[in-house]
């Protein structure tokens, strides 16, 4: 309890010394529209958002509300077409060639040509590290997901649970302050889930990294976050921002408490209400 | 009750040899086996021969050693018998009778009851399994080899039309110096060289295609009209062009091999999906590491199934472009100017050695593939 209330007192500090060096994405009136054969359509809308470091910001809603595509944007895998974003004060396209994010997909995407360590060296390749500094990595960031021993195993001979675990070590392995995840557990089974879900909570509370993490499961979004950001479609737009008091170490059990509920109901309400409004 | 009528109701391959076996030798036991006027009993070693395996195949039937001794020993006896019958029939060549070829059929009966035995053992250990596996398509072979030598040697059929496996056979190793050169010719140095210019070019092109789009629009096209000239009309003209030797055949090899090793690079080197381009995308990874670390891996079924393809193109192309002039060595020359002379056996020598050449050269390719692509879900499973 007293290392987690001094790495609270830290966070007060570095927060009161200026807002902007601790903001890692800041995103202002930000608008996407697709050009289809259809006529327009309107990923995004008016989006107002920041998230500070250490921050864990889950986005949730119906698909097709442009949650997913929210995190490309800030990844710079898509364009928006009005308004504006910076990701660690830059633009997206400089803080991607600065490396710095690492984005899990829904699927694991391994190559699967190499094997779990060639996978997880493969951004460190591409870095250009030398290659005691990428086993390093390799090693530290494959222990971090409990993978050790699976090094020389090629991903087709993986549990799908342990191959998105692996994609994790990959985009871990670049060590970057943001982690984007993209509904990285939203294939595997409720109790690889819950497992995985515990296991990013410990990996999130040890390296106080910033993520933003899409999903459409309510209990994930609630158990995970500091910051629930609920969307609804037609156009893509926030609906409601719900910042978490659920303290920052949390087992599985917190998900039967009152508290929990209680955030879990407002997101139902919230997902219902951005629902009606377009029928 | 149901699943045992079901059982019945299917055809017993097996024990349906059997009895017709029986019934064959029994034809060619009291039946002419040559004309004008020779009963098996006049060689009392091939009579004995079919009794035995007859009695052999109908043992299950009988209920006798059902075991795979007797499997092994009915092959045994198939094999002699039909080295009895090939023996025979060459002392009588063209005289065939109904009881020979009742008796050609009982071997050819009891050796496809072999293979059915050999492939319904269950094996234990696995290079067991392989050896069975490899077994299998070569008592198929063995057994269209024997097959045609006793029915071109029994029906006299003229050697100009089929000569018999062993004619062909003596002419191959009576010439093995001929063949040699003309291998050397023809395999050696144009087709290695065509497919190696051809298919490394249409890689570098497929490359340079895939990064400059005016090029796909403008390059394909044209590659796509070279592909279709007819192999008939370029042989000469390259012939004119690059002379007489093997230049000009490996000019036709790779005329041949270029098209379709282009064509599938191209499309191999589309075949990473958006999530893993994406991918190398948040990497910031630059064209060079996109194309080496994903692209081309994702390509290599695509490059492998060109590669094969043309390892056969190839050698079909270098013999025909050398019908159109060559000097007086190469495998198309031999081939030609042999069937004017009606030495046909020396063409079947040719084409056996072609044969064997591109089977070696695919499965080389075929190897390597394995080797390449282990990862692709084709490969993998086995």
């Amino acid at each position: 309890m007293t290392a987690l209330a001094g790495a609270k007192d830290t966070e007060m500090v570095e927060k009161h010394k200026s807002a902007s060096p601790d903001r890692v994405i800041d995103i202002e009136k930000l608008s996407l529209t697709f050009e289809t054969n259809d006529g327009p359509v309107h990923a995004l809308s008016d989006i107002d958002l920041k998230i500070e470091q250490g921050d864990f910001v889950s986005f949730i809603g119906p698909s097709g509300c442009g949650k997913t595509t929210l995190l490309r944007v800030i990844a710079d895998l898509e364009k928006p077409t009005a308004g504006s974003i910076t990701v660690n004060g830059v633009s997206p396209e400089e803080a991607r060639l600065n490396r710095a994010y690492g984005y899990v997909f829904q699927a694991a995407a391994l190559y699967s040509w190499r094997t779990i360590a060639g996978n997880v060296a493969l951004p460190l390749e591409i870095m250009g590290l030398s290659r005691s500094e990428r086993q390093q990595r390799v090693a530290r960031n494959l222990e971090l997901v409990n993978l050790s021993g699976f090094e020389k195993k090629y991903p087709w001979q993986l549990s799908g649970g342990m191959q998105q675990r692996a994609s994790i070590a990959r985009a871990l392995a670049v060590e970057p302050d943001l982690l984007l995840m993209d509904e990285p557990f939203g294939a595997l089974d409720e109790i690889v889930r819950d497992h995985l879900n515990e296991q990013l909570l410990q990996l999130w509370a040890k390296t106080s990294k910033t993520v933003a993490f899409v999903t459409h499961s309510i209990p994930e979004a609630v158990f995970l976050s500091t910051k629930i950001v609920v969307l609804c479609p037609r156009p893509g737009r926030i609906y409601d921002v719900i910042e978490s008091d659920l303290p920052r170490d949390r087992t599985l059990d917190i998900r039967e408490s009152p508290e929990f509920l209680k955030i879990a109901h407002r997101v139902r309400e919230g997902l219902k209400a951005g629902h009606s409004y377009e029928d | 009750m149901s699943t045992r009528s079901l059982s019945k109701s299917r055809l017993d391959i097996p024990a349906l040899l059997a009895w017709l076996i029986v019934a064959l030798v029994i034809v060619g036991l009291f039946s002419p086996i040559f004309r004008p006027d020779f009963g098996v009993m006049d060689v009392p070693r091939l009579s004995l021969c079919l009794v035995i395996l007859a009695i052999a195949a109908v043992r299950y039937e009988l209920g006798f050693m059902r075991n795979r001794f007797g499997d092994l020993m009915l092959g045994f006896v198939t094999a002699f018998a039909a080295w009895l019958l090939i023996g025979t029939v060459s002392n009588h060549p063209g005289d065939a009778a109904l009881g020979f070829w009742a008796l050609t059929a009982a071997a050819w009966a009891s050796a496809w009851l072999f293979v059915e035995r050999l492939a319904s053992w269950k094996n234990s250990s696995k290079s067991a399994a392989r050896l069975i596996n490899l077994a299998i398509p070569a008592l198929f072979g063995i057994t269209l080899l024997a097959l045609w030598q006793i029915v071109v040697t029994g029906a006299g059929v003229p050697k100009v039309l089929l000569p018999a496996p062993s004619e062909i056979w003596l002419r191959l190793i009576g010439s093995v110096p001929t063949l040699w050169a003309d291998f050397r010719q023809t395999f050696l140095k144009a087709v290695l060289a065509g497919y190696a210019i051809g298919c490394g070019s249409a890689f570098l092109t497929a490359v340079l295609v895939d990064r400059v789009p005016f090029l796909r629009r403008g390059l394909l096209p044209i590659g796509n009209l070279v592909s279709a000239l007819p192999i008939i009309g370029v042989a000469p003209i390259m012939v004119m062009w690059f002379g007489f030797d093997w230049p000009s055949k490996a000019a036709v090899v790779i005329i041949m091999t270029f098209f379709p090793m282009l064509v599938n690079t191209v499309a191999g080197l589309s075949a990473s999906d958006t999530m893993q381009r994406d991918l190398m995308r948040t990497y910031a990874s630059g064209y060079w590491h996109t194309l080496v670390k994903l692209r081309l891996p994702m390509a290599m079924p695509f490059i492998f199934n060109a590669l094969k393809i043309n390892s056969t193109l190839a050698l079909i192309g270098a013999i025909v472009a050398e019908f159109f002039g060559t000097p007086t060595v190469g495998m198309g020359f031999r081939i030609s100017t042999e069937v004017g002379r009606m030495n046909v056996d020396m063409v079947w020598a040719e084409i056996a050695v072609a044969a064997v050449a591109g089977s070696l050269f695919y499965g080389l390719i075929a190897l390597l593939e394995r080797a390449v692509t282990f990862w692709h879900p084709s490969v993998r499973g086995r």
